[in-house]
This record gives C-alpha cells, sequence and structure tokens, in this order.
C-alpha cells in the first residue's frame, strides 16, 4: 500500500498501533517527545492481574517496530499539525511531513499528587505514590521509610485525583483499584511482615482475573479493606503518619498510625494530548480527553477527518484494553487508507 | 453547689492503634474464611434478629476487625445462632462459626485464657 500514517507517541497504543500498520505495508513514522520509547508502561515494575514484568511488554513492541520498519522518531515533540486538502501536514522538531492520515497515541500522564494538599504529598517524608513505589520496585531497592526504618503498617489510599471534582477530575480512572490490590500483593511477599490496609470508596474490579486477585489480597496477604476516603494526613514526630477516615461500614470516624502511605493517583490526559486537542480544535470529554466519534461505533475516530485515536488519548484504559483499542485504530486506519 | 449535668465525654472515634486484637486473632485461627468478607450485607439482610430488633451481622465483622470488643460484647448476644446468614454469603464464609468463635473468645478472655 503506497500509503503513509503518522503516529504520535511511542507509549504501547502507539507502538502497537504503528507496528500493525507496517506489518500491512504503510509506511509509518512514529514520533515521540521523549529519548525512548514506551511510554509510561516502561515506568512500571509489574503489570496485573498476572504480575508480569512490564519490560516483556515493552521488549515484545519494540521488537516488533523494528521486524516491520517502523521509522522511529524520538526526542521530538509534535508542535503542529494541519489539514491540507486530503493530506494531513505534522510538524514536529525541524520535521515537517506530509502524510495521509495520523494516529492520535498522546496518552495518559499521573495526576501531580502534590495538588491534594491535604495528602501531603512532597510534605510529608512517607507518603508516595504509587508510581513512586513502582519506580522503587524496578531500582529493586528495599522498600523502607525515607530514614531507613522497616516497615510495619502501610496504608494504600484509592481514587487520588480520581471522582473528584475539586480538582477537575470528576471521572473515575479505573485501573487504580486493581494496581493497589496488586502493590498490596507485592509488597506483602516483599516484606511478609507489613499490615496493609486499603482506604477505597468503592472497589472497581471490573476486569478478568482482578476480582481474584482481591480476594487473594484478603485471603492470603491478609490485606484489610476499609470503606471510606482518607480526610487528612498529618505527620508525627518520628516520621510515622496519622491518618483519619471515616469506617463507613461501622459509621464511625477512624484514625490510624501508618509508617508509609501510597497513594494510587488516577490518570489524566497528558500535556501532549490537552495541548494537540485543543489547538486542532478536537472534540473533548472527561476534562481533555479526545471525545470518540462515537462510543460504540468509532471509538477511534474523532472529530477531525484522517485523524484517529489510540490508547489513553480518549480516556483511562488498562494495558490489556490499550493493546486492543491500537488493533481497532489500526484496521480502521487501514479502511480509510484503502477508501482514500 | 448546683449540678449543671456538664461531664467529659468519651470519644467516638475508633483509634486503630489503641485496639485490642485478641478477639480477631482468635476468630482468624478458628475461622479463616472471614478474611474474605466483602461487607455486602446479605448477612443483615437475611438474619431474622435484624428484621426485628437493632442489630446488624455485618457489622459485628467490622466492630471485631476494628478491636471494639465492649459494643461486640454486648451485640454478639442477639444472634439466636440460626445460620441463615451462612446460606446467603456470597463467599461461602461461616458466619455462624464466626460468632460462635467471638463468643469463645470472650468467655476466654473472662477467663484470663486470651
Amino acid at each position: 500500500m503506497n500509503k503513509s500514517v503518522v503516529v504520535i507517541g511511542g507509549g504501547i497504543a502507539g507502538m502497537e498501533t504503528a507496528a500493525c500498520l507496517a506489518e500491512k505495508g504503510v509506511k509509518v513514522t512514529l514520533f515521540e517527545k521523549n529519548e525512548k520509547v514506551g511510554g509510561n508502561v516502561a515506568n512500571w515494575h509489574s503489570l496485573f492481574p498476572t504480575i508480569r514484568q512490564s519490560t516483556e511488554i515493552i521488549q515484545h513492541l519494540e521488537k516488533r517496530l523494528k521486524d516491520s520498519s517502523v521509522t522511529v522518531i524520538t526526542n521530538t515533540l509534535v508542535s503542529n499539525i494541519s489539514k491540507e486538502g486530503s493530506m494531513i501536514t505534522v510538524k514536529g522538531g525541524d520535521a515537517r511531513l506530509s502524510t495521509d492520515a495520523v494516529v492520535l497515541a498522546s496518552g495518559f500522564q499521573i495526576f501531580d499528587s502534590k495538588r491534594k494538599e491535604e495528602f501531603g504529598y512532597g510534605i510529608y517524608d512517607n507518603v508516595i505514590t504509587s508510581s513512586d513505589l513502582e519506580a522503587m520496585m524496578k531500582k529493586d531497592q528495599p522498600i523502607t521509610t525515607k530514614s531507613g526504618k522497616p516497615i510495619n503498617r502501610v496504608a494504600f489510599i484509592h481514587c487520588v485525583g480520581s471522582r473528584d471534582e475539586k480538582v477537575g477530575n470528576h471521572y473515575c480512572s479505573k485501573i487504580c483499584c486493581v494496581t493497589g490490590v496488586k502493590q498490596a500483593i507485592v509488597l506483602r511477599s516483599k516484606i511478609p511482615q507489613t499490615e496493609i490496609f486499603c482506604f477505597y470508596i468503592d472497589l472497581r474490579m471490573y476486569g478478568a482475573g482482578f476480582e481474584e486477585l482481591y480476594r487473594e489480597a484478603q485471603e492470603k496477604h491478609g490485606v484489610q479493606f476499609v470503606r471510606g476516603r482518607l480526610s487528612e494526613a498529618a505527620e508525627n514526630i518520628d516520621g510515622t503518619l496519622q491518618i483519619k477516615a471515616e469506617d463507613t461500614l461501622s459509621g464511625r470516624p477512624l484514625k490510624m498510625k501508618i509508617d508509609l502511605m501510597v497513594l494510587l493517583a488516577g490518570m489524566e490526559p497528558s500535556d501532549g494530548t490537552k495541548s494537540l486537542g485543543k489547538n486542532i480544535g478536537l472534540t473533548q470529554r472527561m476534562g481533555a480527553f479526545i471525545k470518540p466519534a462515537d462510543e460504540h461505533f468509532s471509538q477511534n475516530k474523532c472529530s477531525m477527518e484522517g485523524m484517529f485515536l489510540s490508547g489513553t488519548c480518549s480516556g483511562p484504559m488498562s494495558i490489556n484494553e490499550t493493546l486492543s483499542d491500537a488493533r481497532s485504530a489500526a484496521q480502521i486506519v487501514e479502511q480509510y487508507l484503502m477508501n482514500k | 453547689m448546683k449540678q449543671f449535668g456538664f461531664s467529659a465525654m468519651t470519644p467516638r472515634v475508633i483509634d486503630y492503634d489503641g485496639d485490642d486484637n485478641r478477639i480477631l486473632n482468635y476468630v482468624l485461627r478458628k475461622e479463616p474464611s472471614f478474611t474474605i468478607c466483602m461487607s455486602c450485607g446479605c448477612c443483615t439482610a437475611s438474619c431474622s434478629a435484624s428484621n426485628l430488633i437493632s442489630f446488624n451481622v455485618r457489622k459485628l465483622g467490622v466492630l471485631l476487625r476494628r478491636g471494639i470488643s465492649d459494643e461486640l460484647e454486648k451485640e454478639i448476644n442477639k444472634c439466636m445462632l440460626c445460620g441463615k446468614c451462612n446460606l446467603v454469603c456470597p463467599r461461602g464464609i461461616n458466619t455462624r462459626n464466626v460468632i460462635l468463635s467471638i463468643k469463645k473468645a470472650l468467655t476466654k478472655i473472662d477467663e484470663n485464657e486470651l
């Protein structure tokens, strides 16, 4: 097929769509703003529900990009996209490409937990986020308090930056619940004497294997689930934390001393998704995620012809969902190119 | 002197660090299935006692987990041990044995055995 496609974003969605199209003989150029492809997944240690290492996913996709001869341009931020007749011009760094179709795979970024000041992230030493914990595990660092003391009690706080209209995110990021459960299990396996509490509003174990993971956390690892959103945290003089929440199942306020607090930060559209969506004038939803043309029939199309969506630029998704969405995007783009 | 009836109030806050885990640990040893309770409330909905008086089986579990022994001791005697909650539990927890174990643990604490 003598057609060309530009994919914006080298996370797993962009990589999968690019590889699928290139395997069909389309000339694909992939732009990535960072030095390396892999996106958010590359920063993660292990994945739910199988506890598989994230590097396996990245290596698999990298190999497919190479084998299918996708042109990967790293360290390049796409600055502008404009329509010229039936072609689309993409400007990134010094490059200026005229292409038949563009796939937006600019993805998500993790909510900045500093915005929930009452939880003390960036203020108290022993408040970390789920991505900090993954980074510690990836580096194979011993999990201790900041001053190196052993951890006896950990609290995972669900819905940080999700279902929270005060920070502008009314939606559910849907993957944090099971991420918390997975992290609790991995943490318990690393430090078996640790007591773990998860403070949740609702536990949304929507996917295959998720409910089983939740049960495993309770049954094998003794993880306790407290229904109630954290209201505030304070630091004690010895660096431990005092947290307050309502134990809504008993209808009484509850306080507890913990050594480490992990904030399960939600998903927000990435800066790239936000600015491209705004600059091109694409219809948005849930803050600044890109709205698909139709929820059921055209999840990979958007309000601009020739522009397609792949992965989390349209809303929160798990890795499996992202990969399926990326494959579906490739199929829709191929169809579009054949009819063009 | 005139008494106005003022007194110091005991806080209602559950102070997890001041909690007594003896009963919980005993129950978990005797009936490990209790760990997988997801607080759905089927037990309470089916409970004959709950339908007539102020009593909540699901809440017994919460009191147990939080170590609120005094309240647990008061509530536990409202159960008639009919075992209907056992039949409806979607995760197959032996709720009747949980209640029996709580009762046993309370007796043991009275007799300084726990």
